[in-house]
């Protein structure tokens, strides 16, 4: 209360007692959503839990990424569902019908324009996600992806997909 | 529970089953690790998911009321199984495979590898820095 005079010193202040409220907001839906059933008790310890986790876990988190646009979000995460479904597909007939010997596996390099970490790994997850691609690696300068496809015709096509698909949103999402 | 509910919780169970077991077939049928990689992270979200999405429309028909345990299974698959896929891929490269086998990755190279050259970089750089002064 005593710390508005300097903006930084507030910021540190609320970043001590909660450092992240959208991960407290998280894990109080979370300890609720698994006990299955509502009461005083439960409300508590998840209250409980959503003060203390982010306090002991917010050396992991340094500069929280700001999420620009959670309806965005919403519709990304809806575009992937919808993906990892046709990818079940895809990857079932593969499986079934092609030949191991006529499968075009392939590594593929794709190239970065995303800077920030949690970005790259919601990206990274999407492709292990997603038809037929497994994310493998990340350069040591983190300016591109390791991707292995298990059937792709042109490597160049393959990543270009995954940027205009996936990139092209997340950059939206967290700016 | 009515017929209509006994219908769809059948047929999204055979619809995961069927997924469960393509899943494992190109776990066995394909040539080599990477390859496996792709059955179970792919065949099995779906197989999982429509098993889960049964047990949902199962708990609701029999007057249970909705259950959300099976949104949080789906959600902590979807955390994990990237994960998962990526150790177990980067412990492949990094036992298996040649880093000039892998496509280029500008001047550093891939992570996988590059902690491992670092290593031997430093050792050297190291011992010559501190060798001067004992000279």
């Amino acid at each position: 209360m005593d710390a508005p005079a300097r903006p930084g010193a507030s910021r540190d202040s609320r970043r001590g007692w909660l450092p992240h409220p959208a991960i407290s907001i998280v894990l109080v839906c979370f300890w609720l959503l698994l006990q299955n059933e509502f009461s005083l008790g439960h409300l508590l310890l998840g209250l409980a839990l959503g003060l203390l986790v982010p306090r002991l876990t917010a050396g992991l988190w340094p500069m929280p990424p700001r999420i620009r646009s959670y309806r965005k979000a919403g519709a990304y995460l809806l575009l992937v569902l919808w993906d990892i479904a046709i990818a079940n597909v895809t990857v079932a007939r593969l499986v079934l019908f092609r030949r191991s010997s006529r499968l075009r596996m392939r590594w593929v390099v794709v190239p970065l324009e995303l800077v920030a970490p949690e970005a790259i790994a919601v990206f990274a997850a999407t492709i292990t996600l997603t038809p037929g691609t497994v994310s493998c690696d990340l350069s040591a300068d983190g300016r591109c992806l390791l991707v292995h496809c298990l059937d792709a015709g042109d490597a160049d096509a393959a990543a270009r997909a995954m940027k205009d698909r996936y990139e092209v949103r997340l950059k939206e999402i967290f700016g | 529970m009515s017929l209509l509910a006994e219908i769809a919780v059948s047929v999204l169970i055979v619809i995961g089953a069927s997924f469960a077991l393509v899943g494992s077939w190109g776990l066995l049928r394909l040539p080599h690790l990477m390859a496996r990689l792709h059955a179970p992270t792919k065949a099995t979200t779906l197989g999982v998911g429509s098993v889960l999405l049964a047990s949902m429309v199962y708990f609701f028909a029999i007057g249970k009321g909705v259950s959300m345990h099976e949104l949080l299974i789906v959600l902590f698959l979807f955390l994990t199984a990237p994960i998962s896929a990526s150790f177990l891929a980067r412990a492949y490269l990094r036992a298996h495979v040649a880093p000039d086998v892998l496509p280029p990755a500008g001047e550093q190279g891939w992570a996988t590898f590059a902690r491992r050259s670092d290593d031997a970089h430093d050792a050297p750089a190291t011992s010559a820095t501190r060798a001067p002064p004992q000279d």
